[in-house]
């Protein structure tokens, strides 16, 4: 069995609210898995949960075979040294420079020396069509889409070896989400990394995905090959990846 | 029956509050003993306290040095007046003065940063993305200020110290008429070591408060800028409250 990441009959609620109800979702190594759901479905809570972020209140996480839930302080930062996590809204670090922020991971966590670790996020920062000069603004002097950058930047700095994206392309203009696609295309090939991402954007999603799950009411309503989704014989799925209002799916008006 | 519901209801989140804020502070302290420990930082927040405070507490000692003595003299005959008046104002400010009032305005301005900044990193996901980048919060945001606190309010104190004393002095000399020989040597006659180590303890303590409920209440923020209003405002009324209830219980272990 070569799954990185599975999850069994994950459940989690905020007070009275029931986010997550027995989710299962299993991402093979190298394999590039997209999650897509309506908004306010529980993806980002599905990712923080894997994460250790939020702890789930039933169900198993395992990493590499490994149970996750309940780990100790210690492992669950050896845990995450080898993961990047882009944030939803790039949550950098407002109070360090962009380069800071992309070197956060080889500083702070492989003990790289400031001066290394400055190159090294330069080039980084150079893979997502951010220059040098970037570098040295505050994230608050940047547009919302080059903040998006440079946190995926600081994403992939450490090479991780599973990265999440959390809806990597909104926000940026057509030309830019295409060139974000590609360099997420790339990273798994390069650094053989496997992927887990959210998107609500179906181009996207057939772009980077080897395999698309959808999220519905808590559970996984569907897994499939990335090129079966435009007929997946779902109908909520249908709804989704053709964004029709009329459907199995009634979006909740009032939250 | 709907009052008592409500009565224990509001009870019982505060206890759990207490709980929570126990935990926190175990938690936290025991960061403070293990490595890594963020010496740049810690530095970073040592200035912030202990140097940019010193305006703020340096003009609240003068004043209330003054006021001491002004309110002092008006009381004693003039022949004791010029022993008693420095009395007054060495012992209060070395004991309560100094370290209450320095611990007040370090409260709400310290006190206050520290949760609105890390109560809005909380709330835009940067504590999250410390820890993903195998970074402890706990070690990375909330010990370098507790032992800045802790070791700079000492500092601020022993200023305020200072400078309330030469308000007396100054006051003393120019508007009651004392000599200045003699209201400095009654100053070191009154001066005890006692007075001055219960004043840098309660000091070590108060820094160790406000810097605790800046943390604890960021780091417990939640929902957006109104949290983190509520957040900020919570750390500065919880730590004043704790440094007037704290200094009433030291000066019971010091001096009874
Ligand atoms: N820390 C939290 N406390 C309470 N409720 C939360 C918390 N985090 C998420 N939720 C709730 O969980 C639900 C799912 O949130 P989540 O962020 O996972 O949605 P999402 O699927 O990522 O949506 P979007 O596509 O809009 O980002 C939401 O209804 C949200 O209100
Ligand atoms: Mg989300």
């Amino acid at each position: 069995m070569t799954d990185k990441i599975t999850l069994e009959n994950v459940s989690k609620s905020f007070g009275r609210k029931t986010v997550l109800d027995g989710l299962s979702l299993s991402v093979e190594k190298g394999q590039s898995l997209v999650i897509i759901g309506g908004s306010g479905s529980g993806k980002s809570v599905t990712l923080k949960c894997i994460l250790g972020l939020i702890h789930p209140d039933r169900g198993s996480i395992k990493v590499d075979g490994r149970e996750t839930v309940g780990l100790s302080g210690r492992e669950r930062a050896r845990m995450l040294s080898r993961f990047g996590m882009l944030f939803q809204g790039a949550a950098l670090f407002d109070s360090l420079p962009v380069w800071e922020n992309v070197a956060f991971g080889l500083i702070e966590g492989q003990g790289i020396r400031r001066k290394e670790a400055r190159d090294r996020a330069v080039d980084t920062l150079a893979q997502v069509g951010l220059g040098a000069d970037v570098g040295d603004l505050f994230p608050s002097e940047l547009s919302g889409g080059m903040q998006k950058r440079v946190g995926l930047a600081r994403a992939i700095a450490t090479r991780p070896e599973i990265i999440f994206f959390d809806e990597p392309t909104t926000g940026l203009d057509p030309i830019m989400a295409d060139v974000i696609n590609d360099l997420i295309v790339k990273c798994v090939k390069d650094l053989g990394a496997t992927t887990l991402s959210i998107t609500h954007d179906m181009s996207s999603a057939s772009k980077i995905a080897d395999r698309i799950a959808m999220l519905y009411q808590g559970r996984m309503i569907w897994e499939g090959p990335a090129k079966d989704v435009w007929n997946s014989g779902n109908d909520y799925v249908d709804q989704f990846v053709h964004g029709r209002a009329d459907g199995p799916i009634r979006m909740a008006l009032r939250a | 029956m709907n009052l008592l519901a409500l009565v224990g209801r509001v009870f019982l989140a505060f206890l759990t509050q207490v709980g929570q804020f126990t935990l926190f502070a175990l938690v936290s302290l025991s960061h403070c003993l293990r490595p890594p420990f963020y010496l740049r930082l810690t530095a970073r927040q040592m200035i912030e306290i202990g140097y940019y405070s010193l305006p703020v507490v340096g003009l609240t000692a003068i004043f209330t040095g003054m006021v001491l003595a002004l309110q002092t003299s008006s009381g004693f005959s003039e022949l004791a007046a010029e022993s008693s008046v420095a009395m007054i104002v060495a012992w209060g400010m070395t004991r309560e003065l100094g370290p209450v009032l320095a611990g007040l305005m370090v409260a709400g301005r310290i006190g206050a940063a520290m949760a609105a900044e890390i109560g809005t990193m909380k709330v835009t996901e940067q504590v999250d993305a410390l820890y993903t980048l195998s970074t402890n919060p706990y070690k990375y945001l909330v010990v370098p200020r507790l032992i800045a606190g802790a070791t700079m309010l000492p500092l601020l104190v022993l200023v305020a110290d200072i400078i309330g004393i030469f308000g007396g002095y100054v006051l003393g000399t120019t508007k009651l008429g004392f000599s200045e020989h003699g209201y400095i040597s009654a100053t070191w006659r009154h001066l005890e070591f006692i007075g001055v180590v219960s004043g840098l303890t309660k000091a070590a303590v108060f820094g160790l408060v406000i810097a605790l409920m800046g943390c604890y209440h960021g780091i417990h923020s939640r929902g957006g800028a109104q949290g983190v209003g509520k957040a900020t405002t919570n750390a500065v009324v919880s730590a004043s409250i704790l440094i007037l209830l704290l200094n009433y219980v030291l000066t019971e272990m010091f001096f009874a």
